[in-house]
């Protein structure tokens, strides 16, 4: 593969139509305290057989971004305003059974938990094969087969024992991947991965990557991977997104954000990663915590624990070009700390 | 691992520096053991009349394990899950009872304390939990959470707690007015200093952070990384720093033990450990971890999950997943050598003709 | 949740208070509402009987054996009391005998589950924590215990102990203690292992102090949810034992006595005698029953 980042002329080029586009996404829970604004204001777009980091702090809106365009987003919550278009298709029109539809064929979720996906009590060839069923007719024995073709693709040993098995007779690792295989089960157009590996070793993380990554690459799947690690999505994604409080506040090819980060949110996550160069150093830590959606700050919802604030972080700052493919949202982009 | 210049590193902190060799060893332990028997119970025996085959089972979750940590030192522990990390480090904050082997604390066999001398050690050792939500007695206010202890064992009076408490909160970095919440309150990175708070206000000597990290957003993980450093510098603490992450390990140990189901499979200072790595473990360990780097890697896929405990492979406990493995790794288990100076490893594909260690 | 790809995640709720939560949650259910109502209405009637009541059915003095028997709404010959109820074989206000009845059933329900929950918690919180030979002879006796329905147990204490309301109070506690010590146990062992438990241990404070500080606040939710049902039941097995006659004695009915008592004319057409006591009964269980059941729903973590 190459490392090589096509550039976003001959991306547009190649890669025609986005299977994902998401307009002004809008997600808002009306609470007893107020309305929290959980995605506000998101654009993203994502192309045949992309990976597509979505990166941030836990609060910052990246499960309700995916919640939203898996249709999964319940009172109190609402989408206020936006568009999500897959393939063309406006899915925030969709009435609940439409959704249900494209839910699990043309996009599919895995979860941090894969109990979220997986049944305890049935088998696990008894669900798979119903997932088949759900979307499309076909025999016991065809939708059977399509189950084994799915976990022999995400790496699972013997396939055929594993499809009698209860979830709770496989490791925790291995329960991921069926609930991987699951998702693949339809050939999606789009997966969202919750952070799919936060809570499982790194032998077993880089390996369900790997797999993920190269099933993208042959079927033309597009995928958003949810972290709240760079490292984990710095050897991984096409591009990165990286939001904070509900808005994107960085987006570009994962070269352009990771080698030159213009954020000064993004190089704090940066700063915040331990390994080799940090060694015996304190890590350059972003001050304070996540802000609370009802009470962000004036302008810039990052200007509380920014070094570079200054008046101009009054006003909100623009989703604004800032190098070929990489558009920040901040008053001073790429200068270093003062 | 490709240099990233632009990093926003603090400038100025030198290293911290390792331990002079001539520095007391503080904790010491050898061949500490472990075994969870199962036994089939009334129900299983009545079962087994039927031919349910149930039997006694053991798991040897510990076995054998030596490490001696020096006062003031890091010593990070780096395994996957399952291979008795936690384990260890119940036993060592006396929470658990070793099957067998020894724990000896300033140089005094833990077998051979008094009473009070066993309920000082007891109090040196202090562990800090994984998961910053259970970790919290949920109904009780911050201020006895972290004080309880502090006033049973006659460290400050019930009158002198708030204060007490007070001051800890700040040493962590929370507000003190905070102290007459409920954990609910909190965030997870503020619940974690609470728990550092409660391990603190007991002044112990050593800290054991049980994957005291890894529930934690990178951001928050910093905070509390820098903290555990303050801490060390401030308090004169020494660490046993458990995780199954290599990059946490590597930035803040001074020295790394790579544990394999149960065993020390490899251990070295940090820094000859990440630069030769030895045992084939520990290689596809550093393989795997997730660096910010953009090149696209390839991955030797391993093969299959960690064993089971209950029934460990022959020979080497690391020869069905090992890319080296012969004949031999399947039959005889390799002894833990010294590879070089205060450098060891457990692999027949190790210098066969440096001196055994045991 | 069969539809695999269509489930929805389960999401950690912001709570603004605990309390306040479940306070919200539990006036969601009407029926549960009602039966709350019902309970606490048995309550204030039973404890301000003496007020309430238009006759003390216990002062003879009161009584007129001419008023026997008068059907519901009838007016006393001679005091011009007004018989809302009717009147029984003796002439005593069916009303006012059910308040004092409840009176006595209520006491009998709350003391003896008041003792039997705090036995119970005890042997079951310790049996937890301490695991074990005394954890493993605890809930032998326990599992002897339930495998004999309660309401048996009672009976054969009763036969033993002779009548009387703190004989049946004893013998309730007897029989249902076993219940709270399995719930208390099961709730503890799950506590037990979480990890603010082993880290209190870390901090070497004594095991009665884990048990009572750590361990008790936080495994009272589904006891509180039994203590509820076990009221409804306490009710029940007393009336039972007293409608059979080893119950509490005459000079105290309970409801259950007082239906006993009606029984015989039951068939005469003096229907009231009996069947008032009965539906009171019947309200009482009914209530706690609706309100514990929405409770132990709420209270249930996998439905939060
Ligand atoms: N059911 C809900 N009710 C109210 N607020 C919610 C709900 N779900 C999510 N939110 C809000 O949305 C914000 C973003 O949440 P989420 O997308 O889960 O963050 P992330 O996945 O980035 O950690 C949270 O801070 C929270 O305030
Ligand atoms: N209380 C217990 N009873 C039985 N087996 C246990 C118990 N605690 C741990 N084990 C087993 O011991 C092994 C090591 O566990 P642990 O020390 O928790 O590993 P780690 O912390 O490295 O993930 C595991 O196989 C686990 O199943
Ligand atoms: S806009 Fe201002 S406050 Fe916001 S990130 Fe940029 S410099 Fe910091
Ligand atoms: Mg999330
Ligand atoms: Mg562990």
């Amino acid at each position: 593969m190459s490392t090589d980042m096509m550039s976003k002329e001959t991306r547009d080029a190649d890669l025609g139509a986005p299977v994902l586009k998401i307009e002004k996404l809008c997600t808002w829970f009306d609470t007893r305290e107020g309305t929290a604004r959980a995605v506000d204001g998101v654009d993203l777009e994502l192309y045949e057989g992309e990976i597509l980091g979505l990166v941030g702090e836990s609060g910052s809106g990246k499960s309700v971004t995916g919640y939203s365009v898996m249709g999964l987003i319940d009172p109190p919550g609402r989408i206020a305003g936006g568009r999500i278009l897959l393939d063309g298709r406006d899915l925030t029109r969709l009435s609940e059974e439409e959704h249900r539809r494209v839910r699990g064929k043309d996009i599919a979720m895995i979860f941090q938990d894969p109990s979220m996906t997986l049944n305890p009590t049935l088998r696990i060839e008894t669900q798979m094969i119903e997932a088949v069923r759900a979307h499309e007719a076909c025999s016991t024995a065809q939708a059977r087969r399509r189950a084994k073709d799915a976990l022999d693709m995400v790496g699972i040993p013997s396939p055929e024992e594993r499809l009698r098995a209860y979830p709770f007779e496989l490791s925790g690792g291995m329960r991921q991947r069926v609930a991987i295989a699951i998702a693949l089960l339809n050939k999606p157009r789009l997966i969202i991965a919750d952070e799919p590996t936060t809570a499982l070793d790194v032998s077993i993380q880089s390996q369900i990557i790997y797999e993920l990554q190269t099933l993208c690459r042959e079927t033309g799947t597009a995928m958003i991977w949810v972290t709240h690690d760079l490292a984990v999505v710095a050897g991984m994604a096409d591009r990165l997104a990286v939001m904070y409080a509900g808005r994107i506040v960085e987006v570009g090819t994962t070269k352009e954000v990771i080698e030159q980060p213009g954020h000064p949110y993004t190089r704090g996550l940066m700063g915040s990663v331990p390994m080799h160069e940090t060694r015996g150093r304190r890590l350059a830590r972003i001050p304070g915590a996540t802000p609370s959606l009802l009470h962000l700050p004036q302008g810039c919802s990052f200007r509380e624990r920014c070094a570079l604030a200054d008046k101009a972080c009054t006003r909100m700052p623009e989703l604004a070009q800032h190098h070929q493919a990489q558009s920040i949202r901040c008053w001073h982009p790429g200068e270093t700390d003062r | 691992m490709t240099q990233t210049p632009h990093l926003a590193l603090v400038p100025g902190t030198a290293p911290a520096a390792a331990p002079a060799p001539e520095t007391p060893v503080i904790l010491e332990i050898e061949g500490l053991t472990k075994s969870f028997i199962s036994t089939p119970g009334l129900g299983g025996h009545i079962a087994n009349l039927f031919g349910a085959g149930i039997k006694r089972q053991e798991v040897r979750a510990v076995s054998g394990v030596d490490l001696s940590v020096k006062t003031g030192e890091i010593v990070g522990i780096v395994g996957e899950s399952g291979c008795g990390k936690s384990t260890v480090a119940r036993m060592l904050a006396g929470i658990s009872n070793p099957t067998g082997g020894e724990i000896r604390y300033r140089g005094k066999a833990r077998s051979k304390m008094t009473r009070a001398e066993r309920e000082d050690f007891a109090l040196s050792i202090q562990m800090i939990f994984q998961d910053p939500y259970a970790s919290l007695n949920p109904r009780m206010r911050v201020r006895d959470i972290i004080g309880e202890a502090a006033v049973v064992h006659g460290y400050v009076t019930r009158a002198e707690m708030p204060a007490y408490v007070e001051d800890l909160m700040t040493r962590v970095g929370l507000a003190p007015d905070m102290a007459d919440r409920f954990p609910h309150q909190f965030s997870g990175g503020q619940r974690q200093r609470i728990g550092i708070a409660r391990a603190l206000a007991l002044k112990p000597d050593v800290l054991i952070c049980d994957e005291s990290v890894a529930a934690l957003d990178v951001s928050i993980q910093a905070q509390v990384l820098n903290l555990f450093m303050d801490l060390r510098d401030s308090l004169g603490l020494t660490y046993l720093f458990i995780s199954h992450n290599l990059g946490v390990v590597e930035h803040i140990s001074d020295r790394v033990v790579i544990m394999y189901l149960g065993r020390v499979v490899e251990s070295a200072p940090t820094e000859e450990l990440y630069a030769r790595p030895h045992h084939p473990y520990t290689r596809l360990l550093m393989d795997h971890l997730p660096t910010l780097s953009v090149e696209r890697r390839t991955h030797r896929p391993i093969a299959g999950d960690l064993p089971s405990p209950l029934d460990p492979p022959p020979g080497c406990p690391f020869n069905p997943r090992c890319p080296l493995a012969t004949d031999r790794c399947r039959s005889e288990r390799p002894a833990l050598r010294e590879v070089t100076p205060g450098h060891i490893s457990a692999c027949h594909f190790d210098d066969t003709s440096s001196a055994e260690i045991r | 949740m069969t539809d695999a790809t269509s489930s929805l995640p389960r999401r950690a709720a912001k709570k603004p208070s605990r309390l306040a939560m479940l306070t919200t949650r539990f006036a969601e259910n009407r029926l549960a509402v009602f039966g709350l109502f019902l309970v606490v209405l048995a309550i204030l009637a039973a404890l301000f009987a003496p007020w309430i009541a238009p006759q003390n059915p216990f002062d003879l003095a009161t009584l007129d054996i001419f008023d026997s028997m008068l059907p519901p709404g009838s007016t006393g010959s001679e005091n011009g009391l007004h018989y809302l109820l009717g009147t029984d074989a003796q002439g005593r206000d069916v009303f006012s005998s059910i308040l004092y009845g409840l009176r006595t059933s209520l006491i009998v329900a709350f003391s003896s589950v008041g003792f039997s929950m705090g036995i119970g918690l005890v042997a079951g919180l310790s049996a937890a924590y301490f695991g074990g030979a005394l954890d493993a002879i605890l809930m032998r006796i326990v599992d002897i215990q339930l495998s004999f329905p309660a309401i048996l147990v009672a009976l054969v204490l009763l036969a033993i102990l002779g009548q009387g309301v703190d004989k049946v109070i004893l013998a309730l506690i007897i029989a249902q203690w076993p219940y709270f010590a399995r719930t208390a146990r099961s709730a503890a062992l799950v506590e037990r292992n979480r990890e603010y438990i082993l880290a209190v241990r870390c901090l070497n404070l004594s095991a009665p102090r884990i048990i009572a500080r750590h361990l008790l606040p936080n495994c009272l939710p589904p006891l509180i949810v039994i203590a509820l049902i076990d009221l409804a039941s306490s009710i029940a097995i007393e009336a039972t034992l007293s409608f059979l006659g080893v119950g509490v004695p005459v000079t105290k009915p309970s409801l259950g006595m007082l239906i006993s008592n009606g029984f015989e004319f039951l068939m005469s057409g003096s229907y009231w005698i009996s069947l008032f006591p009965g539906f009171a009964l019947a309200l009482v269980i009914m209530g706690i029953n609706l309100a514990g059941d929405h409770l132990r729903d709420i209270l249930n973590p996998r439905n939060s």
